[in-house]
Protein backbone atom coordinates (compact mmCIF):
# COMPACT_ATOMS: atom_id res chain seq x y z
CA UNK A 1 0.00 0.00 0.00
CA UNK A 2 2.61 2.71 1.22
CA UNK A 3 5.44 3.45 -1.20
CA UNK A 4 8.68 2.23 -0.92
CA UNK A 5 10.33 5.77 -1.26
CA UNK A 6 10.04 7.72 2.28
CA UNK A 7 7.86 10.42 1.94
CA UNK A 8 7.48 11.94 5.28
CA UNK A 9 4.93 14.82 3.97
CA UNK A 10 2.87 12.28 2.81
CA UNK A 11 0.88 12.62 5.86
CA UNK A 12 0.26 16.27 5.69
CA UNK A 13 -1.69 15.83 2.57
CA UNK A 14 -5.45 16.49 2.73
CA UNK A 15 -7.79 14.42 1.05
CA UNK A 16 -11.64 15.46 0.72
CA UNK A 17 -14.18 12.77 2.62
CA UNK A 18 -17.55 14.32 1.66
CA UNK A 19 -17.38 16.67 -1.05
CA UNK A 20 -19.19 20.07 -0.66
CA UNK A 21 -19.46 22.74 -2.66
CA UNK A 22 -20.30 26.14 -1.57
CA UNK A 23 -21.35 28.38 -4.62
CA UNK A 24 -17.27 28.44 -6.22
CA UNK A 25 -15.67 27.50 -2.79
CA UNK A 26 -14.84 24.01 -2.05
CA UNK A 27 -15.43 23.60 1.93
CA UNK A 28 -15.22 19.43 1.53
CA UNK A 29 -15.42 17.72 4.54
CA UNK A 30 -12.11 16.20 4.65
CA UNK A 31 -9.61 13.93 6.68
CA UNK A 32 -8.68 17.17 8.41
CA UNK A 33 -12.15 18.06 9.11
CA UNK A 34 -12.66 14.45 10.48
CA UNK A 35 -9.97 14.56 13.32
CA UNK A 36 -11.05 18.04 13.95
CA UNK A 37 -14.96 16.71 14.95
CA UNK A 38 -12.97 13.80 16.43
CA UNK A 39 -11.41 15.96 18.82
CA UNK A 40 -14.02 18.02 19.64
CA UNK A 41 -15.77 14.43 20.36
CA UNK A 42 -13.25 13.30 22.73
CA UNK A 43 -12.52 16.58 24.43
CA UNK A 44 -16.20 16.42 25.62
CA UNK A 45 -16.59 12.52 26.06
CA UNK A 46 -13.82 12.91 28.17
CA UNK A 47 -14.79 16.09 30.65
CA UNK A 48 -18.16 14.17 30.52
CA UNK A 49 -17.21 11.31 31.54
CA UNK A 50 -14.93 12.00 34.13
CA UNK A 51 -17.29 14.32 35.82
CA UNK A 52 -20.30 11.59 35.35
CA UNK A 53 -19.91 10.88 39.03
CA UNK A 54 -19.54 14.48 40.30
CA UNK A 55 -18.04 12.63 43.08
CA UNK A 56 -17.04 14.83 46.31
CA UNK A 57 -13.63 13.13 46.36
CA UNK A 58 -12.47 12.46 42.84
CA UNK A 59 -11.72 9.25 41.11
CA UNK A 60 -8.75 9.27 38.78
CA UNK A 61 -10.12 10.34 35.54
CA UNK A 62 -12.05 13.00 37.69
CA UNK A 63 -8.85 14.01 39.15
CA UNK A 64 -7.61 14.68 35.44
CA UNK A 65 -10.67 16.72 34.20
CA UNK A 66 -10.45 18.91 37.30
CA UNK A 67 -6.73 19.43 36.84
CA UNK A 68 -7.05 20.51 33.48
CA UNK A 69 -9.86 23.19 34.27
CA UNK A 70 -7.50 24.20 37.35
CA UNK A 71 -4.61 24.41 35.15
CA UNK A 72 -5.83 26.80 32.98
CA UNK A 73 -7.82 28.44 35.66
CA UNK A 74 -4.81 28.84 37.50
CA UNK A 75 -2.76 29.68 34.38
CA UNK A 76 -5.41 32.66 33.62
CA UNK A 77 -5.18 33.80 37.07
CA UNK A 78 -1.66 34.03 37.68
CA UNK A 79 -1.07 35.60 34.01
CA UNK A 80 -3.71 37.64 33.73
CA UNK A 81 -5.46 38.10 36.68
CA UNK A 82 -9.17 37.72 38.23
CA UNK A 83 -9.97 40.27 35.28
CA UNK A 84 -9.06 37.68 33.29
CA UNK A 85 -11.91 34.75 34.20
CA UNK A 86 -14.69 35.96 31.94
CA UNK A 87 -12.41 34.61 28.78
CA UNK A 88 -12.01 31.57 30.84
CA UNK A 89 -14.09 29.48 28.45
CA UNK A 90 -12.74 30.41 25.29
CA UNK A 91 -9.05 29.66 26.45
CA UNK A 92 -9.94 26.95 28.29
CA UNK A 93 -11.53 25.29 24.78
CA UNK A 94 -8.57 26.73 22.98
CA UNK A 95 -5.87 24.89 25.01
CA UNK A 96 -8.10 21.93 24.96
CA UNK A 97 -8.89 22.03 21.32
CA UNK A 98 -4.99 22.53 21.05
CA UNK A 99 -4.15 19.56 23.03
CA UNK A 100 -6.15 17.26 22.03
CA UNK A 101 -5.25 17.92 17.97
CA UNK A 102 -1.43 17.15 19.09
CA UNK A 103 -2.65 14.09 21.34
CA UNK A 104 -4.48 12.37 18.74
CA UNK A 105 -2.58 13.48 15.83
CA UNK A 106 0.42 10.70 18.05
CA UNK A 107 -1.44 7.92 16.72
CA UNK A 108 -0.61 6.48 14.11
CA UNK A 109 -2.06 6.89 10.40
CA UNK A 110 -4.06 9.98 12.43
CA UNK A 111 -3.99 13.32 10.59
CA UNK A 112 -2.25 16.23 12.59
CA UNK A 113 -4.93 19.30 12.22
CA UNK A 114 -2.33 21.09 14.11
CA UNK A 115 0.59 20.80 11.82
CA UNK A 116 -1.25 22.64 9.96
CA UNK A 117 -0.14 26.29 9.17
CA UNK A 118 -3.72 27.75 7.94
CA UNK A 119 -5.23 26.27 11.18
CA UNK A 120 -2.82 27.67 13.99
CA UNK A 121 -2.36 30.67 11.98
CA UNK A 122 -6.15 31.30 12.10
CA UNK A 123 -6.42 30.38 15.78
CA UNK A 124 -3.44 32.59 16.23
CA UNK A 125 -5.20 35.96 14.05
CA UNK A 126 -8.19 35.49 16.23
CA UNK A 127 -6.33 35.19 19.73
CA UNK A 128 -4.39 38.58 18.12
CA UNK A 129 -7.79 40.53 17.03
CA UNK A 130 -9.31 39.38 19.95
CA UNK A 131 -7.24 41.01 22.26
CA UNK A 132 -6.68 43.51 20.33
CA UNK A 133 -10.27 44.64 20.28
CA UNK A 134 -10.22 44.06 23.85
CA UNK A 135 -7.45 47.05 24.55
CA UNK A 136 -9.09 49.19 22.50
CA UNK A 137 -12.47 48.61 24.41
CA UNK A 138 -10.94 48.85 27.73
CA UNK A 139 -8.11 51.22 27.03
CA UNK A 140 -9.61 53.08 23.60
CA UNK A 141 -6.88 54.81 22.15
CA UNK A 142 -4.35 54.91 25.18
CA UNK A 143 -4.15 51.72 24.26
CA UNK A 144 -1.59 52.79 21.79
CA UNK A 145 0.35 54.17 24.53
CA UNK A 146 1.00 50.26 24.85
CA UNK A 147 3.73 50.68 21.78
CA UNK A 148 5.65 53.38 23.85
CA UNK A 149 7.35 51.88 26.49
CA UNK A 150 7.38 53.99 29.94
CA UNK A 151 10.17 56.41 30.62
CA UNK A 152 11.83 56.22 26.95
CA UNK A 153 14.33 58.71 26.27
CA UNK A 154 12.50 60.78 23.20
CA UNK A 155 15.17 60.56 20.83
CA UNK A 156 14.56 57.07 21.52
CA UNK A 157 10.98 56.91 20.13
CA UNK A 158 11.50 57.11 16.42
CA UNK A 159 13.76 53.82 16.84
CA UNK A 160 11.90 52.01 19.46
CA UNK A 161 8.21 52.40 18.27
CA UNK A 162 8.64 51.06 14.88
CA UNK A 163 10.43 47.91 17.08
CA UNK A 164 7.29 47.84 19.09
CA UNK A 165 4.81 47.88 16.24
CA UNK A 166 6.88 45.60 14.21
CA UNK A 167 6.75 43.16 17.39
CA UNK A 168 3.03 43.16 18.41
CA UNK A 169 1.95 42.57 14.52
CA UNK A 170 4.31 39.25 14.53
CA UNK A 171 2.56 37.78 17.34
CA UNK A 172 0.51 35.97 15.83
CA UNK A 173 3.27 35.05 13.16
CA UNK A 174 5.18 33.45 16.14
CA UNK A 175 2.22 32.33 17.58
CA UNK A 176 0.89 30.18 14.81
CA UNK A 177 4.53 29.16 13.09
CA UNK A 178 5.93 27.76 16.81
CA UNK A 179 2.98 25.22 16.97
CA UNK A 180 3.14 24.25 13.36
CA UNK A 181 6.65 23.45 12.92
CA UNK A 182 7.05 22.00 15.92
CA UNK A 183 4.27 19.24 15.34
CA UNK A 184 5.11 19.23 11.25
CA UNK A 185 8.94 18.63 12.41
CA UNK A 186 8.19 16.13 14.83
CA UNK A 187 5.65 14.20 12.58
CA UNK A 188 8.08 14.26 9.91
CA UNK A 189 11.03 13.39 11.90
CA UNK A 190 8.69 9.83 13.17
CA UNK A 191 8.20 9.42 9.37
CA UNK A 192 11.94 9.30 8.56
CA UNK A 193 12.65 6.94 11.07
CA UNK A 194 10.10 4.63 10.73
CA UNK A 195 10.64 4.96 7.10
CA UNK A 196 14.51 3.85 7.91
CA UNK A 197 13.24 1.21 10.35
CA UNK A 198 11.65 -0.91 8.06
CA UNK A 199 14.07 -0.19 4.83
CA UNK A 200 17.21 -1.31 6.95
CA UNK A 201 15.34 -5.13 7.74
CA UNK A 202 16.93 -6.25 10.47
CA UNK A 203 19.67 -3.50 11.23
CA UNK A 204 15.89 -0.79 11.72
CA UNK A 205 16.14 -2.03 15.00
CA UNK A 206 18.43 0.89 15.86
CA UNK A 207 15.94 3.82 13.95
CA UNK A 208 13.43 2.25 15.58
CA UNK A 209 15.03 2.26 19.19
CA UNK A 210 15.22 5.72 18.24
CA UNK A 211 11.88 6.46 17.07
CA UNK A 212 10.17 4.80 20.34
CA UNK A 213 12.44 8.17 22.02
CA UNK A 214 11.48 10.25 19.78
CA UNK A 215 7.90 9.44 20.17
CA UNK A 216 8.09 10.15 24.19
CA UNK A 217 9.40 13.45 23.01
CA UNK A 218 6.51 13.95 20.74
CA UNK A 219 4.12 13.50 23.20
CA UNK A 220 5.75 16.09 25.79
CA UNK A 221 5.90 18.42 22.84
CA UNK A 222 2.37 17.43 22.41
CA UNK A 223 1.54 19.16 25.59
CA UNK A 224 4.12 21.68 25.79
CA UNK A 225 3.32 23.45 23.05
CA UNK A 226 -0.31 23.34 23.85
CA UNK A 227 0.54 24.90 26.66
CA UNK A 228 2.95 27.30 25.16
CA UNK A 229 -0.10 28.23 22.23
CA UNK A 230 -2.49 28.84 25.63
CA UNK A 231 -0.27 30.71 28.33
CA UNK A 232 1.09 33.08 25.29
CA UNK A 233 -2.49 33.84 24.45
CA UNK A 234 -2.74 34.86 28.29
CA UNK A 235 0.23 37.36 27.80
CA UNK A 236 -1.36 38.61 25.01
CA UNK A 237 -4.26 39.18 27.33
CA UNK A 238 -2.78 40.45 30.11
CA UNK A 239 -1.09 43.12 27.62
CA UNK A 240 -4.23 44.03 26.60
CA UNK A 241 -6.46 44.17 29.93
CA UNK A 242 -3.74 45.55 31.99
CA UNK A 243 -1.20 47.08 29.63
CA UNK A 244 2.07 45.72 31.84
CA UNK A 245 4.35 46.99 29.84
CA UNK B 1 4.59 21.16 1.43
CA UNK B 2 1.07 20.14 1.71
CA UNK B 3 0.58 22.65 4.44
CA UNK B 4 1.00 25.57 1.64
CA UNK B 5 -1.76 23.93 -0.64
CA UNK B 6 -4.31 26.68 -1.21
CA UNK B 7 -7.02 24.00 -2.43
CA UNK B 8 -7.92 23.49 0.89
CA UNK B 9 -7.74 26.33 2.85
CA UNK B 10 -11.31 27.67 2.58
CA UNK B 11 -12.40 23.69 3.90
CA UNK B 12 -9.93 23.89 6.50
CA UNK B 13 -11.12 27.54 7.73
CA UNK B 14 -15.28 26.57 7.37
CA UNK B 15 -14.15 22.85 9.47
CA UNK B 16 -11.80 24.97 11.77
CA UNK B 17 -14.94 27.72 12.85
CA UNK B 18 -17.35 24.82 12.92
CA UNK B 19 -14.91 22.08 15.29
CA UNK B 20 -14.42 25.24 17.70
CA UNK B 21 -17.74 26.47 17.74
CA UNK B 22 -19.13 22.95 18.97
CA UNK B 23 -16.55 22.01 20.96
CA UNK B 24 -17.01 25.72 22.74
CA UNK B 25 -21.15 25.26 22.86
CA UNK B 26 -20.19 21.78 24.44
CA UNK B 27 -17.53 22.84 27.09
CA UNK B 28 -20.03 25.75 27.93
CA UNK B 29 -23.35 24.32 28.69
CA UNK B 30 -22.00 20.79 29.50
CA UNK B 31 -18.42 20.08 30.44
CA UNK B 32 -17.24 23.22 32.13
CA UNK B 33 -20.43 24.02 34.38
CA UNK B 34 -20.47 20.59 35.89
CA UNK B 35 -16.75 20.82 36.59
CA UNK B 36 -17.12 24.26 38.50
CA UNK B 37 -20.30 22.54 40.21
CA UNK B 38 -18.18 19.94 41.50
CA UNK B 39 -15.54 22.19 42.51
CA UNK B 40 -17.68 24.66 44.04
CA UNK B 41 -19.45 21.52 46.26
CA UNK B 42 -15.83 20.49 47.65
CA UNK B 43 -15.32 24.20 48.44
CA UNK B 44 -18.78 25.06 49.87
CA UNK B 45 -18.53 21.33 51.61
CA UNK B 46 -14.67 22.18 52.49
CA UNK B 47 -15.16 25.38 54.50
CA UNK B 48 -18.76 24.20 56.14
CA UNK B 49 -16.80 21.81 57.67
CA UNK B 50 -13.87 23.81 58.72
CA UNK B 51 -16.45 26.62 59.97
CA UNK B 52 -18.21 23.78 62.08
CA UNK B 53 -14.82 22.15 63.07
CA UNK B 54 -14.49 25.74 64.60
CA UNK B 55 -17.40 25.95 66.18
CA UNK B 56 -16.68 22.92 68.25
CA UNK B 57 -13.75 24.13 69.13
CA UNK B 58 -15.12 27.08 70.32
CA UNK B 59 -18.02 24.70 72.31
CA UNK B 60 -15.61 22.47 73.49
CA UNK B 61 -13.24 25.71 74.81
CA UNK B 62 -16.35 26.93 76.95
CA UNK B 63 -17.00 23.66 78.15
CA UNK B 64 -13.59 23.52 79.17
CA UNK B 65 -13.35 26.81 80.66
CA UNK B 66 -17.08 26.10 82.56
CA UNK B 67 -15.44 23.12 84.28
CA UNK B 68 -12.03 25.06 85.45
CA UNK B 69 -14.51 27.43 87.03
CA UNK B 70 -16.43 24.85 88.74
CA UNK B 71 -13.79 23.51 89.74
CA UNK B 72 -11.82 26.43 90.65
CA UNK B 73 -14.69 27.38 92.78
CA UNK B 74 -15.36 23.59 94.00
CA UNK B 75 -11.50 24.21 95.41
CA UNK B 76 -11.87 27.60 97.19
CA UNK B 77 -15.30 26.00 98.55
CA UNK B 78 -13.09 23.19 99.93
CA UNK B 79 -10.26 25.06 101.36
CA UNK B 80 -12.43 27.67 102.97
CA UNK B 81 -14.01 24.62 104.38
CA UNK B 82 -10.68 22.97 105.70
CA UNK B 83 -9.77 26.54 106.92
CA UNK B 84 -12.66 27.29 108.95
CA UNK B 85 -12.67 23.63 110.32
CA UNK B 86 -8.62 23.70 111.52
CA UNK B 87 -9.36 26.95 113.46
CA UNK B 88 -12.33 25.52 114.77
CA UNK B 89 -10.24 22.81 115.97
CA UNK B 90 -7.16 24.63 117.07
CA UNK B 91 -9.27 26.73 119.18
CA UNK B 92 -10.98 23.91 120.66
CA UNK B 93 -7.74 22.43 121.36
CA UNK B 94 -6.43 26.07 122.85
CA UNK B 95 -8.92 26.29 125.02
CA UNK B 96 -8.93 22.19 126.58
CA UNK B 97 -4.97 23.29 126.77
CA UNK B 98 -5.50 26.02 129.02
CA UNK B 99 -8.41 24.22 130.76
CA UNK B 100 -5.48 21.38 131.36
CA UNK B 101 -3.01 23.90 132.33
CA UNK B 102 -5.04 25.83 134.71
CA UNK B 103 -6.38 22.55 136.39
CA UNK B 104 -2.62 21.61 137.32
CA UNK B 105 -1.63 25.05 138.33
CA UNK B 106 -4.38 24.47 140.95
CA UNK B 107 -3.34 21.41 141.69
CA UNK B 108 0.29 22.39 142.02
CA UNK B 109 -0.97 25.29 144.25
CA UNK B 110 -2.69 22.97 146.40
CA UNK B 111 -0.05 20.56 146.14
CA UNK B 112 2.57 23.13 147.49
CA UNK B 113 0.28 24.29 150.15
CA UNK B 114 -0.14 20.77 151.38
CA UNK B 115 3.96 20.18 150.97
CA UNK B 116 4.35 23.81 153.35
CA UNK B 117 1.72 22.52 155.53
CA UNK B 118 3.31 19.48 155.82
CA UNK B 119 7.06 21.36 156.23
CA UNK B 120 5.69 23.20 158.95
CA UNK B 121 4.55 20.47 160.95
CA UNK B 122 7.36 18.41 160.86
CA UNK B 123 9.71 21.85 161.01
CA UNK B 124 7.23 21.58 164.64
CA UNK B 125 7.76 18.02 165.55
CA UNK B 126 11.53 18.21 164.76
CA UNK B 127 11.44 21.04 167.61
CA UNK B 128 9.92 19.22 170.18
CA UNK B 129 11.90 15.98 169.20
CA UNK B 130 14.88 18.20 169.05
CA UNK B 131 14.19 19.37 173.10
CA UNK B 132 13.37 15.37 173.88
CA UNK B 133 16.54 14.24 172.37
CA UNK B 134 18.48 17.19 173.96
CA UNK B 135 17.18 16.89 177.53
CA UNK B 136 17.84 13.28 177.30
CA UNK B 137 21.37 13.69 176.46
CA UNK B 138 22.09 16.48 179.08
CA UNK B 139 20.70 14.14 181.84
CA UNK B 140 22.84 11.40 180.46
CA UNK B 141 25.91 13.40 180.56
CA UNK B 142 25.57 15.28 183.68
CA UNK B 143 23.30 13.13 185.61
CA UNK B 144 21.26 15.91 186.64
CA UNK B 145 17.92 17.26 184.69
CA UNK B 146 18.08 21.00 183.41
CA UNK B 147 14.93 23.12 183.36
CA UNK B 148 13.12 22.52 179.83
CA UNK B 149 13.00 26.40 178.98
CA UNK B 150 16.73 26.76 179.29
CA UNK B 151 16.76 23.71 176.69
CA UNK B 152 14.09 24.88 174.44
CA UNK B 153 15.27 28.12 174.54
CA UNK B 154 18.72 26.84 173.21
CA UNK B 155 17.68 24.09 170.77
CA UNK B 156 15.62 27.52 169.28
CA UNK B 157 18.47 29.30 168.65
CA UNK B 158 20.53 26.26 167.39
CA UNK B 159 17.23 26.23 164.86
CA UNK B 160 17.56 29.77 164.17
CA UNK B 161 21.36 29.74 163.43
CA UNK B 162 20.63 26.86 161.05
CA UNK B 163 18.36 28.10 158.67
Amino acid sequence: MAAKTIDPLHQFEIHPLLPIKLGAVDVSFTNSSLWMMLSVIAVTAFLTLAMRHRALVPGRLQSVAELSYEFVAGMIRDNVGQAGMQYFPLIFTLFMFVLFGNLLGMIPYAFTFTSHIVVTFAMALVVFVGVTVIGFVKHGLHFLRFFLPHGLPIWMVPILVPIEVLSYFLRPISLSVRLFANMTAGHAMLKVFGGFTVMLGLFGIAPLALNIAVTALELLVALLQAYVFTILTCVYLNDALNMSH
Amino acid sequence: MPQFDPTWVASQLVWLAIAFGVLYLALTRIALPRIAEVLENRHTRISADLEKAGQLKDEAAQVLAAYEKTLAEARGRAQALIRTTSDEMAAAAAGREADTARRLADQTKAAEARIAEAKQAALANLRTVAVDVASAAVERLIGTGVASGQIDAAVGAAIKDRS
